[in-house]
């Protein structure tokens, strides 16, 4: 029984990763850079709705909204003033601008909120679901973020298939160029990208703070690289790969934290990375990447 | 008229300037060719009209708007499709997404449902493979399918860049037959190949560029008996 709920709450925690490695995926996917920022994003969503639950009291669904839409600003506010002048510019340049705009986010955050821990109250309050008689126990939080994984795969993947900016990411996801000769704004479509990435970090922040809830500038950072590595090790710039990398590696983490040691959980994370890696370099999914020239 | 008009254009790429002020027009309702070997600025010339690729010196205007400077996108609206060269078509997504991707500024539902029909009855290949993702057509499908794509947008000019590139004689001949047809329906096409001959065969006008300069201007069938042009661009 106790293997069935780590595992269940590995999965829970891979479903965390995959919504945030959806933000990684997509933004490689179309823009072709990688984002480090991204996990910072989470953070700042995370202490705004911390802020708007618990130091003004509202209700956790109004917190999560206001996380969202503050997040959806950052992000397309953060790729049109850093991002997108770099448009041309080499893959390093648009890199180390990522990093830049992650160590900025941080230490803004360190300046407002102090870097003491702040206690994240969970924005789930159901109860949680006791099975075979008291031996197996799920969070509610768990329950909760794996249905919510679920559901941001399905709308996201009918998005993608169904509505005309969905396929104009495809467009622009295969061929830049060509995708502006059938008049797709390839910038609005950048920029609706890093929207959609950015709120889903802020849901992301609500549920990774809700089953760990000590909240600090940094909080973003070490399930960003996580979340980057599911990214790569489903396959970057796949969606399905997102969440078969971050389920994976969640399971992984959670199933050495308990039988292996909660030390070196991290360290067999990345190793798995660099084993899947060296066995296939563009991860699960992932296809040859053809350089354009 | 002309619907469009480029002036004394330049283009750099970094610092080499690969167009040296070249000026052309079409006419509404021609076929124009621009004709030259490899590395000539054919390619360059026709992504610096749909922004591409910006011009630094010299006016482009289009049925009497000035794009020079205006982003690529907004000239599919304005009735300009470019077949670019290599056909770049969306390899992972299926025929029809292609397709669909080809009326993606139009809002005009019903009728593109029409235009599709048309394109299916002109390349019923197209029709038979809708499902299929692109990558797995042909080299000629492919060009159908770029053809066909730009064809979505009910362009009043079409820019094409070496659309027999690759293709088997079969096909070229098939690809200019469809070409002629575009341009009866009503279509002006500006044209840009290597195989000389084939386009000189369609057009009304031809400009010889080489090096990044227009060498020579004319009518398309009097060029065919020019002894120089014959000497550098139809020797067989």
């Amino acid at each position: 029984m106790s293997f069935l709920s780590y595992f269940i709450s590995g999965v829970s925690l891979g479903a965390v990763y995959a919504i945030i490695a959806l933000g990684y995926t997509m933004v490689y996917g179309i823009a072709r850079m990688l984002n480090f920022a991204h996990g910072d994003v989470i953070m700042v969503g995370s202490f705004i709705i911390f802020t708007v639950v618990s130091t003004f009291g509202l209700n956790p669904f109004i917190g999560i909204a206001a996380g969202v839409l503050a997040c959806t600003l950052l992000g397309v506010t953060v790729e049109r003033i850093a991002y997108r002048p770099l448009r041309e510019a080499t893959s390093l340049a648009v890199l180390i601008t990522a990093i830049g705009v992650s160590y900025f986010l941080q230490n803004v955050a360190l300046l407002i909120f102090g870097s003491n821990a702040h206690q994240f109250t969970s924005v789930v309050s159901l109860p949680n679901l006791v099975l075979a008689g008291g031996n197996l126990t799920i969070s509610s939080t768990a329950i909760v973020t794996i249905i919510s994984c679920i559901i941001i795969m399905i709308a996201l993947t009918a998005f993608i298939n169904k509505t005309k900016m969905g396929q104009a990411m495809l467009a622009v996801s295969e061929d830049r160029g060509a995708a502006s000769l059938m008049g797709i704004d390839v910038n609005k479509t950048i920029a609706v990208t890093f929207a959609i990435g950015s709120a889903l970090a802020a849901i992301a922040g609500a549920l990774l703070c809700s089953a760990y809830p000590s909240l600090t500038p940094y909080t973003g950072s070490m399930p960003g690289i996580k979340a980057f590595t599911a990214a790569v090790f489903g396959g970057i710039g796949s969606i399905p790969g997102a969440l078969i990398g971050g389920i994976v590696l969640g399971v992984i983490e959670n199933l050495s934290k308990a039988y292996i040691s909660s030390q070196l959980s991290d360290a067999i994370v990345f190793a798995v990375l660099i084993i899947v890696l060296l066995v296939r370099p563009t991860g699960i999914l992932g296809r040859k990447i053809n350089e354009k020239v | 008229m002309a619907i469009l008009e480029v002036r004394d254009l330049e283009v750099y790429y970094g610092v080499i300037q690969a167009i040296k002020g070249i000026s052309f027009e079409v006419n509404e309702g021609e076929i124009i060719a621009l004709i030259g070997a490899n590395g000539a600025g054919k390619t360059t010339t026709l992504q610096t009209i749909t922004g591409l690729i910006p011009a630094k010196a010299g006016r482009i205007v289009y049925d009497g708007t000035d794009i020079t400077r205006m982003p690529g996108y907004k000239l599919v609206s304005m009735g300009i499709a470019h077949v670019p060269e290599g056909r770049r078509v969306f390899a992972e997504m299926t025929v029809l997404q292609n397709l669909r991707m080809g009326a993606y500024t139009r809002k005009d539902k019903a009728e593109v449902e029409e235009t599709l029909k048309s394109i299916y009855h002109r390349f019923p290949r197209l029709e038979e493979r809708k499902n299929q993702p692109a990558g797995t057509l042909s080299g000629g499908e492919q060009q159908m399918l770029a053809m066909g794509r730009a064809l979505m947008s009910r362009p009043k000019l079409m820019l094409m860049d070496e659309p027999s590139m690759g293709l088997s004689p079969i096909y070229v001949n098939e690809i200019f037959d469809i070409i002629k047809e575009i341009h009866k329906s009503g279509t002006t096409v500006l044209l840009v190949e290597q195989n000389a001959k084939k386009a000189l065969s369609i057009a009304d006008k031809a400009y010889v560029l080489e090096t990044g300069r227009i060498v020579l201007s004319g009518d398309a069938r009097e060029m065919m008996d020019n002894e120089q042009v014959k000497k550098a661009y139809l020797s067989e």
